[in-house]
């Protein structure tokens, strides 16, 4: 392992002063130190302690447990994300195979797909809601196909499954090409000839992307499910443009908890929830995937 | 043979205008005289455009302070996050250290904490430490979300340029310093560059820190945010802002098409 590495690196330098890198990287140290792990302990804090005692309490989550929007938006976020990674990463993973065949146009096919990484979830929300909106283009189409008579309300109270979809319909429109870039990356690194060499022994297309590009893909499929489902707890803007507070999320209620209720307590009790849900399902991807690998 | 590749250009074409039909209708809407956007049947091509959908959103109170507030931020964010995360890019690149591995990994373990959990303590630290509604604050939390990203792009851009060239300089006479000034500096410009760009579009469309943050000094995206929520802004105010919000990262993603790759890809090892 430690001769593949040096294989591997022969640019570095063979004695470097000690103290140099450590220098470097001290900016970094000192800057996530106090922007990173004291907001993470303060968090933590403000979820447990009691504001007049200073004692510790669980007072803030059963605030949080008892609101009225609580279980909904546990609920909601977790069927979002059900949702959305799922096709985010089906849909990602079959335009990086595209863009992949290196087909005449290919990248500007990259360019085009990629466009949603510089476009903000609120952005995204916004030009969705000029579809899905009661006079929106969707409306208008369905109108001129002699669909529809009056204007469908696709975004109200009575159909939250509805909203729901529209949601999911723009978060899959905006993250899919994250996920794109991050398996494209991937599939770049690994060779050409594997796949040449199965075509050889007479594997088919599928085969070929069953038994050896797939399991080769395994770290950026982990890497791209990992950050698109930790990112999907934090869903806010996408969800606030489009449905308001009628289809509740966990970081908008950390949102209205801070900024309408002024309550930093329950507001950084949502913040400790994420940040368990993240947890938990970043061990369990680490933990499922690995395992598959074991056994191949 | 050519079944398949008209299989496979039928693909594309589909998904490609699955990704650019709403940014073209988001266009169209900025563009469409109001009473079009609200009349029934609504046109699906409107008969005339006009610029007033757009000038409405300009004018809107706080528009342009808040505009001004965003550039300002991506701003002190670019330059906050390369002094701090150059260097340490730099020596990953270029050492051999113990701990590198940790740190490398404690690097993509923060590309998983956005900005909700930080935001709210960070809001409550930053009234006691006079930061907050500042812009710096607002920059702060927005480098502390670019930090891995630029950390990854600077180890990898160094990482491609042969360490061999600064050596040889180092040979010839100039130090260590003057070696990365004049050799690898300027060969690693372009990646850099992309890094800062990337950097700008992060910050540009951030929402939750930035309305969690600010009261009077809202970016854009707050501001956006709060006319939404709170104030329940017309339809057309809204299509102006989406649109008015896309152009940057239509323009940036052009600028940084070659290292979109290289910007999630490396994080992958």
């Amino acid at each position: 392992m430690a001769v593949a590495e040096t294989d591997l690196t022969p640019a570095r330098p063979r004695s470097p002063a000690t103290w140099t890198p450590y220098l470097l990287i001290l900016p970094t140290l000192i800057f996530l130190g106090l922007f990173f792990v004291y907001p993470m302990v303060q968090a933590v804090w403000l979820a447990v302690s009691d504001p007049q005692s200073g004692g510790l309490t669980w007072a803030h989550f059963r605030r949080m447990g008892a609101d009225l929007y609580f279980a909904p938006a546990v609920r909601y976020t977790l069927l979002i994300t059900a949702l959305a990674v799922p096709l985010q990463v089906m849909l990602g993973l079959a335009i990086a195979l595209l863009v992949n065949t290196r087909f005449l146009g290919h990248s500007a096919f990259l360019y085009l797909t990629a466009l949603p990484i510089g476009i903000s979830d609120l952005a995204a929300g916004l030009i969705w809601l000029s579809i899905f909106t009661e006079r929106g283009y969707l409306n208008a189409v369905l109108q001129r196909l002699g669909l529809v008579e009056v204007p469908l309300i696709f975004l109200s109270v009575e159909r939250p499954d509805w909203m729901l979809g529209a949601i999911v319909i723009t978060e899959v429109w905006r993250a899919t090409a994250i996920v794109m870039v991050i398996l494209l990356a991937g599939l770049q690194l690994i060779p050409r000839d594997y796949a040449e060499t199965a075509s050889v022994f007479g594997a088919g297309r599928w085969q070929t992307l069953r038994h050896v590009i797939l399991p080769l893909l395994r770290p950026s499929l982990q890497t791209a499910l990992i950050i698109r489902t930790i990112l999907a707890f934090q869903l806010f803007a996408t969800v606030v443009t489009l449905a308001g507070r009628q289809i509740p999320v966990l970081a908008g209620e950390a949102y209205f908890w801070y900024s309408l209720y002024r309550s930093p307590h329950v507001a950084s009790a949502y913040a400790v929830l994420i940040l368990l849900f993240s947890g938990s399902i970043t061990w369990l991807y680490l933990r499922f995937l690995r395992a598959e690998e074991g056994r191949a | 043979m050519t079944l398949r590749r008209l299989g496979l250009y039928s693909a594309s074409l589909v998904i490609s205008a699955w990704v650019t039909l709403p940014l073209l209708l988001i266009t169209v809407a900025a563009f469409t005289p109001r009473d079009l956007l609200y009349r029934w049947p609504r046109p699906l091509w409107p008969e005339r455009f006009t610029l007033e959908t757009l000038r409405f959103f300009l004018r809107s109170t706080g528009v342009w302070p808040s505009t001004l507030n965003s550039v300002l931020v991506a701003g002190l964010t670019i330059v906050l996050a390369f002094v701090i995360a150059a260097p340490a890019g730099y020596a990953i690149s270029r050492f051999r250290f113990r701990g590198r591995e940790t740190l490398q990994l404690a690097i993509l373990a923060t590309k998983m904490f956005p900005a909700t959990v930080l935001s709210i303590p960070l809001a409550v630290a930053f009234i006691r430490w006079r930061l907050y509604d500042t812009l710096l604050g607002v920059a702060i939390v927005h480098t502390a979300l670019a930090l891995p990203f630029v950390i990854v792009i600077v180890t990898s851009v160094f990482l491609g340029i042969s360490y061999e060239l600064e050596e040889a300089a180092q040979t010839l006479g100039g130090s260590r310093l003057q070696a990365f000034l004049q050799v690898t500096l300027p060969m690693a410009l372009p990646g850099l560059a992309a890094a800062g760009i990337f950097t700008f579009v992060l910050s540009w469309n951030e929402v939750f820190a930035a309305t969690i943050l600010t009261l009077n000094h809202r970016t854009l995206p707050a501001l956006i945010v709060d006319s939404v929520i709170g104030a329940g802004a017309p339809l057309h105010f809204r299509f102006a802002g989406g649109f008015f919000m896309i152009i940057p990262a239509l323009i940036i993603i052009f600028l940084i098409r070659r290292y979109l790759l290289t910007l999630w890809g490396v994080t992958v090892r």
